[in-house]
């Protein structure tokens, strides 16, 4: 083939590409219209599009500004979802579904008045089928609810995010969440098996399976941490992990944040694989501390939180090797937590530190990016570097493990400007992270917050083949479009947002 | 080296080869070591044969990660990794690394050393337009952007041609011992808290246990009040050709029914046994996405043609 007739066949790819975008002068149709139809499909009152209810869903947790919601359904049946979604498709609606809104990313803020599909409703534990390990689920089930749940069985999920009193199993699904516990377990895709989904034209189908290797692609993995752009998740198989008879958790203090960046590592390299290795600094432990009086050190530079489990004898061998790597790089008190009570309340502390600077500022803006464990202490010394040159308070406390970082900038967002000096710090955090050979993200997903950084990770060609991926499910980009890839790349495209019926964007 | 100019990334010239021989003109099939040639389907239409480069680029024991050529062995990765005390999930068997994420079957140990697909952080391949692709992170943990990875991992190099990828290394554990026992294999499995294999061939089991000593040694206890344990030095040979896939719950009932030799991957599902598998038919939603997902990635279907992800 010539050079012309390839640039030929590239053209090609293109067009079959877009021949499935949806048309500038797709039909649409009033609200009224679409209302009725939806409410053909739903008991009335589960179909919702009164102001409150749309400025709730037009946003998620993050300090990302509203988008538009259009009607919000609260579906009870995956044949409900079906029926949304096509008569969303027959009114050339996008979808975006909906757990509990804690998202940090923006990834379930409508754009474009699309349907909301809050699955909050559809949160019933289907089964648990303890010869497959494995439950059933409905993606508005909540994480804690679902281990609660398997407690006395003797197992729990895996994936523990901080907002898992709250947070959904399918909103887990969306982002791919982790969670302190997934140093040694793994984050979500780990512990997905099969899902039925709803795609975007409307069909049903089941990802993945109970087996070891499903047949044909693995799907399933792909939709897993899609962030709602391939379809809706109406049931999940997750991995239901078995109870250890034996946990210790061990609390370290140390000079210094890089003592204790050290000794994550040195664990590391020892071959010990603990449960959890998490790490807070010293303004982040004060304001724990005065939270919930769990113990922690206010003296202390930094704060590692080491948790090992398995069977009695290994956990002690573990324990007592952490315990030497603190030593070895300094470490001024070493804890072990005596009782369960203990134990609980360091991690209550842990889980709720975002709550607890609520005292120090009203607002805050959360990050997530990842980098090498070698480089953790490096770049905490430049992510202190940038807030102090942005006049901006940082707090840090992240998955030392596995190199999570979430620096914590906290505002008063009635300060002029401030936001714009957040904003700022902030992108010069990723960069950071990125310059010292990490990724955009470890849990929270890019949704609308990092669309802007991924061609500083991806080369447009990895780019152009994320967007393949993503239209081999939904060829008409009806799945909550504009998230993830940047914009100008095909489903970010506005101009599928843009189809949106006058009065709409009031 | 060639920079380009996305942050941190570095094409190795062999890559960059790699691609050149790939083209963007012809069928091509990618070869290993031939240990799993006609996975998917036998090669068809007289492709181009081309081989992946072979090298471990870089092995960072201390962040638990390896960057290797996707034509190394998986027995030099092995070799490589072994001496830092560290293994991956990639299955032995004589292939290449290129190959067994191609092909996508989980090492036999699964519950020890996870599964296939959890292994691979960051892919690097050549495009069916012959360009340089890559997707996931160098890091541990990441969900920037959609998971490229996964969607090569057992796709039978039809999407892309592997060149290189960034694995998950884990800890060898400090102790590896086999038992034989006549015991029942699931109360075996259900009993023991984290067994690293259990396989049975109908009659009797043998129980990989692994972690430190102090461990092993317990779980040995409590397997050996369920049956009596005899030390042996492993399992034996995979006892047929053919390889199933089932839920583990669905074993027991499975083995009643094959006639041949056969042994079962307890707690995991997978049987090895001398009659195939009947096919498992992909539903036509399914299908639609293979469907598009193949002609968005390879138009002209010129890679590895007659593979397909699914068949047997």
């Amino acid at each position: 083939m010539s050079a012309l007739g390839r640039a030929g066949l590239l053209g090609s790819v293109r067009k079959r590409v877009s021949d499935f975008r949806p048309g500038h002068d797709a039909p649409t149709s009033p609200d009224d219209r679409l209302m009725a139809d939806l409410r053909t499909a739903l008991a009335p009152e589960r179909v919702q599009f009164d102001s409150a209810g749309r400025s709730l869903h037009s946003k998620d947790a993050s300090v990302f500004k509203g988008g538009v919601a259009g009607p919000t359904c609260f579906p009870i049946t995956t044949a409900e979802v079906q029926a949304i979604s096509r008569i969303a498709a027959e009114h050339g609606r996008a979808m975006v579904p909906r757990g509990a809104g804690t998202g940090l990313a923006g990834g379930a803020i409508p754009l474009g008045a699309p349907v909301v599909v809050a699955l909050t409703k559809m949160n019933n534990i289907l089964e648990v089928d303890v010869d497959n390990r494995i439950a059933w689920v409905e993606p508005g089930v909540i994480n804690l609810d679902l281990t609660r749940h398997l407690t006395p069985l003797g197992y729990h999920f895996a994936p523990d995010p901080s907002s898992q009193q709250v947070c959904t199993i399918g909103g887990n699904v969306a982002n791919n969440s982790g969670g302190p516990h997934c140093l040694a377990y793994g984050v979500t895709n780990a512990h997905v098996q099969a899902m039925e989904v709803v795609l975007p034209d409307g069909q049903v189908a089941m990802l993945g399976g109970l087996d070891p290797e499903p047949a044909g692609l693995d799907l399933r993995g792909v939709f897993v941490g899609s962030e709602g752009t391939l379809g809706i998740c109406t049931k999940v198989a997750v991995r239901i992990t078995r109870n250890r008879p034996a946990v210790k958790t061990l609390l370290l203090s140390f000079k210094t944040i890089s003592d204790a960046a050290n000794t994550v590592s040195g664990i590391i390299a020892s071959g010990i694989v603990p449960a959890a290795l998490e790490v807070m600094d010293q303004k982040i432990t004060v304001a724990v501390e005065n939270y919930v009086h769990a113990g922690y050190p206010r003296d202390a530079g930094a704060v590692l939180l080491a948790e090992v489990d398995g069977l009695a004898a290994g956990v002690a061998v573990d324990a007592a090797g952490i315990a030497a790597i603190g030593r070895a790089n300094g470490a001024l008190e070493i804890r072990e937590a005596a009782t369960e009570e203990e134990r609980a309340l360091l991690w209550k502390g842990r889980k709720t530190a975002f709550g607890a600077i609520a005292q120090i500022a009203p607002d805050y803006y959360l990050h997530d990016t990842v980098v090498p464990r070698s480089e953790l202490a490096n770049v905490l010394a430049k992510v202190y570097e940038i807030a102090d040159r942005f006049d901006l308070l940082v707090m840090n406390v992240f998955h030392a493990g596995d190199g999570n970082l979430h620096p914590l900038l906290l505002f008063d967002a009635r300060d002029e400007g401030v936001l714009d000096r957040v904003h700022a710090a902030g992108k010069e955090i990723v960069e950071a992270s990125l310059d010292a050979g990490g990724v955009l993200s470890g849990e929270h997903g890019i949704g609308v917050e990092k669309q802007a950084y991924m061609g500083r990770m991806f080369s447009d060609n990895d780019l152009d083949h994320q967007d393949r991926l993503r239209k081999a499910f939904d060829p008409t980009c009806r799945a909550n479009p504009g998230k993830v890839i940047p914009m100008g790349h095909s489903c970010a495209d506005i101009q599928a947002l843009r189809r949106v019926p006058t009065g709409v964007w009031g | 080296m060639i920079a380009s100019g996305v942050a941190g990334r570095r094409i190795t010239d062999e890559v960059a080869q790699f691609a050149t021989l790939v083209g963007s003109d012809d069928p091509v099939a990618v070869e290993g070591n031939r240990t799993r040639w006609d996975a998917g389907g036998p090669a068809t239409g007289s492709p181009r044969i081309v081989k992946a480069p072979a090298g471990v680029v870089q092995y960072q024991p201390d962040e638990m990660t390896v960057k290797v050529l996707a034509g190394t062995t998986v027995a030099e990765l092995d070799r490589a990794l072994a001496g830092e005390g560290q293994r991956t999930a990639l299955p032995q068997r004589g292939g290449t690394v290129g190959g067994a994420l191609a092909v996508g079957e989980n090492h036999p140990h699964t519950l020890a050393v996870g599964a296939l697909r959890t292994a691979v952080l960051k892919v690097t391949y050549v495009s069916a337009d012959g360009k340089i692709v890559s997707g996931g992170g160098a890091t541990v943990k990441n969900v920037s952007g959609f998971d490229i990875p996964r969607l090569i991992v057992g796709s039978l190099g039809t999407l892309g041609c592997i060149a290189e990828v960034i694995l998950r290394t884990n800890p060898i554990p400090a102790v590896s011992r086999w038992f034989h026992t006549l015991a029942d294999p699931f109360a075996i499995y259900n009993e023991l808290l984290a067994p690293a294999a259990v396989f049975w061939d109908g009659s009797a089991t043998w129980l990989l246990l692994e972690g430190h000593e102090v461990d092993v040694d317990h779980q040995a206890s409590v397997a050996a009040g369920i049956g009596e344990l005899t030390p042996v030095d492993g399992p034996p040979d995979e006892p047929g050709l053919h390889r199933w896939s089932l839920p583990p719950g669905e074993l027991q009932a499975t083995m009643t029914k094959l006639e041949g030799p056969a042994l079962a991957s307890i707690g995991v599902g997978t049987i090895w046994a001398t009659e195939p598998q009947p096919e498992r038919p992909l539903s036509p939603a399914v299908e639609a996405i293979h469907d598009r997902m193949k002609t968005f990635f390879d138009p002209d279907r010129r890679l590895n043609p007659g593979r397909h992800p699914g068949r047997r």
